[in-house]
C-alpha cells in the first residue's frame, strides 16, 4: 500500500467511536456503493435542533472507517445548522490529514452527514 | 511483535545462500562482465554460471536461450513488444487473457495504441482461459499468444500445453508469464512447447532487480533495449552481476527442492484455508480449488472491505494483500476477480494469503487465532452484515 495513514487516522481506525445504529433515529444518511468499496450509513438523533447522538456503520477501508468515526464526533453537540457546515476538509483536518488518494473518503463522510440532515429535515417538515 | 509474512506472491525473502553468494561481487569481484581483463572474466564467469542454473531450472537445453533482464516486468515487455515489432510484416494481432498481470496487459494496451489489435480471452469462474475462444480468435494475422502460466492473485494454473497445441496448429508464437509459477511447480519449456517464458528473481528467493526471458532458438524477436552487445545483442546493459549470481543460486535451490517444497506449501495452505472455513462464516474461495499454485489461497470475506482487514492483520504483525500488490492505489476492485465473474462487493472483500519457504505451521496457527476476531469486529461495523 503506498498510502501512509497518520497516527490520528490509525487511532480512529483502531478504536472507532460511535459504531452502531440508532433505532429511532431522527435522520439517516446512506451513501456510497460496493463498486467503489465504500458504503456509509450515518444515524443522527436530534433534540430541540441539536444533534445529541450520532452513530455509523461503514463498509470501507481504513480512511473510510476513520472519517466515519471522526464525523460522528464532530457533529455531536452541534446544532443541525452548524453541522451542515462540517466539510470534508474539516473531517480530514481533524484527522491530521489524509493521503491524497483517500480524500474521497472524507467527501463521502460529508455526503453521509448531509444526507442524514436532509432526511431529518424532510421528516421534521423543513425546520432546521 | 511477532511478524508473520503471508505475502510471498508479492515478494520473497532472499535465501541466505543467495545473499552470501552475492556479497563477493559487491566487494572484491566487482568487475564489469564485458571487460577483457581478469576482473571482467571473473564477473563474466559468474554470470554464465547463473545462466546455466536458470536454464536448468526451467529445462532449457541451451543456456544461450536465457536472456537476463531487470525483472519480470522487463521480460514481459520484451516478449510482447519484441515479438510484435519483429513480426510486424506477418501480422498485427495478439491474443492474451483478461486476467494477465499488468506487466503483460500494459505492453498489450500500448501496442493497441500503436497499430496492433489485441484480443483478451475471457476466463471461467475459476480463472481458466476459454480454449474454444482461443481457437475462434486465431487469425492469419495473429503473431503472438501470451497467457500466464499461473495467476498471481488467485493462483489458478492455465492449460499452457493445450494453449501451445492450439496456437501451433496455426503457426503462432506462444509466450507465457511464468513469474508466479517458478519454484512452486516443476517447469520444463520443452514439455510445454512455449517459445518464450518470463521469470523474476525476487519471486523465488533471489534478489529484486533481476529476471530472465527464455527465448527459444529461432524465435524472431526485436530487442527493446538497445545499446551495447550484451546478451548476444538482444538486451543491452551492463549486467547486474551480484543480482544474477543471487538469482542463479536461488534457481539451484529451487530445482533441488522442487519435489518437496510445493507439497510442504500446499499442506500449510490447506491448513490455513480449512482453519478459516471452519472458524468464519460467509467466506468464498476465489480461483480454482485444485488447479492452482500450492502456496496461494485467495478468499473473500463477505460484507467487508479488504484494506480494513489487511490493516487489522498488519496490526497483529501479519502481512497479506488485497487484490494485486501492483494495483494498490487504484480504487477499483481486482480486474482478475471481476473477469472471473465475482461481484464487485465480494471482490472488495478479497484477501490473498500466499505462503513461502519461511512459513511454519505455528505461523499459520497464529494467523488462524488472530483473524476470526478481526472479521467479527469489522462485521459488527458493516452496514451490509445482518447477524
Amino acid at each position: 500500500m503506498e498510502q501512509q495513514y497518520g497516527e490520528k487516522v490509525m487511532e480512529h481506525f483502531r478504536n472507532p467511536r460511535n459504531v452502531g445504529e440508532i433505532k429511532d433515529a431522527s435522520g439517516i444518511g446512506k451513501v456510497g456503493n460496493a463498486v467503489c468499496g465504500d458504503i456509509m450509513n450515518l444515524y443522527i438523533k436530534v433534540e430541540k435542533g441539536i444533534i445529541v447522538d450520532a452513530k455509523f456503520k461503514t463498509f470501507g477501508c481504513g480512511a473510510a472507517i476513520a472519517t466515519s468515526s471522526m464525523v460522528t464526533e464532530l457533529v455531536k453537540g452541534k446544532t443541525v445548522k452548524e453541522a451542515l457546515s462540517v466539510s470534508n476538509h474539516a473531517v480530514a483536518e481533524a484527522l491530521g490529514g489524509l493521503p491524497p488518494i483517500k480524500m474521497h473518503c472524507s467527501v463521502l463522510a460529508e455526503e453521509a452527514l448531509k444526507s442524514a440532515i436532509d432526511d431529518y429535515t424532510k421528516r421534521s417538515g423543513g425546520k432546521i | 511483535m511477532k511478524r508473520v509474512y503471508l505475502d510471498h506472491n508479492a515478494t520473497t525473502q532472499p535465501h541466505p545462500d543467495a545473499v552470501k553468494a552475492m556479497l563477493p561481487f559487491y566487494e572484491a569481484y566487482f568487475g564489469n562482465a564485458s571487460s577483457v581483463h581478469q576482473f571482467g572474466r571473473e564477473a563474466k564467469n559468474a554470470v554464465e554460471q547463473a545462466r546455466n542454473s536458470v536454464a536448468s531450472l526451467i529445462g532449457a537445453k541451451r543456456p544461450d536461450d536465457i536472456i537476463f533482464t531487470s525483472g519480470g516486468t522487463e521480460s514481459n515487455n520484451f516478449a510482447v513488444k519484441g515479438v510484435a515489432y519483429a513480426l510486424k510484416e506477418k501480422g498485427d494481432h495478439i491474443i492474451t487473457s483478461t486476467i494477465e498481470h499488468l506487466a503483460v496487459e500494459g505492453p498489450c494496451k500500448f501496442l493497441e495504441k500503436n497499430g496492433y489489435r489485441v484480443t483478451y480471452l475471457p476466463v471461467d469462474q475459476y480463472g481458466i482461459v476459454d480454449l474454444e475462444a482461443l481457437k475462434r480468435s486465431l487469425t492469419d494475422k495473429t503473431i503472438l499468444v501470451t497467457i500466464m502460466y499461473a495467476n498471481n492473485e488467485v493462483g489458478t494454473i492455465e492449460p499452457v500445453k493445450d494453449i501451445v497445441r492450439i496456437a501451433k496448429e496455426r503457426g503462432v508464437m506462444v509466450h507465457t508469464d511464468a513469474v508466479q509459477a517458478v519454484s512452486k511447480v516443476p517447469l520444463d519449456v520443452d514439455d510445454l512447447g512455449v517459445d518464450l517464458l518470463s521469470l523474476s528473481g525476487h519471486k523465488f528467493y533471489g534478489p529484486k532487480g533481476v529476471g530472465a526471458l527464455f527465448i527459444r532458438k529461432g524465435t524472431k524477436i526485436s530487442p527493446v533495449q538497445h545499446g551495447g552487445h550484451h546478451e548476444k545483442n538482444r538486451r543491452a546493459g551492463t549486467e547486474n552481476v551480484p543480482g544474477l549470481v543471487g538469482m542463479g543460486v536461488a534457481a539451484e535451490i529451487a530445482k533441488r527442492e522442487i519435489a518437496s517444497e510445493p507439497k510442504r506449501l500446499s499442506g500449510l495452505r490447506d491448513r490455513l484455508q480449512q482453519g478459516i472455513e471452519k472458524a468464519i462464516k460467509h467466506v468464498k474461495l476465489n480461483g480454482h480449488p485444485v488447479l492452482r499454485l500450492p502456496n496461494t489461497c485467495n478468499m473473500s470475506f463477505e460484507y467487508l472491505e479488504g484494506e480494513s482487514i489487511v490493516l487489522n492483520l498488519d496490526m497483529e504483525g501479519i502481512a497479506v494483500s488485497t487484490g494485486s500488490a501492483c494495483t494498490s492505489g487504484s480504487l477499483e476492485p481486482s480486474h482478475v476477480l471481476l473477469a472471473m465473474g465475482v461481484s464487485a462487493q465480494t471482490a472488495q472483500g478479497s484477501i490473498r494469503f500466499s505462503l513461502g519457504r519461511i512459513n511454519t505451521a505455528g505461523e499459520i496457527d497464529y494467523a488462524l487465532e488472530k483473524l476470526p476476531p478481526i472479521i467479527e469486529r469489522l462485521r459488527k461495523m458493516s452496514p451490509l452484515y445482518i447477524e
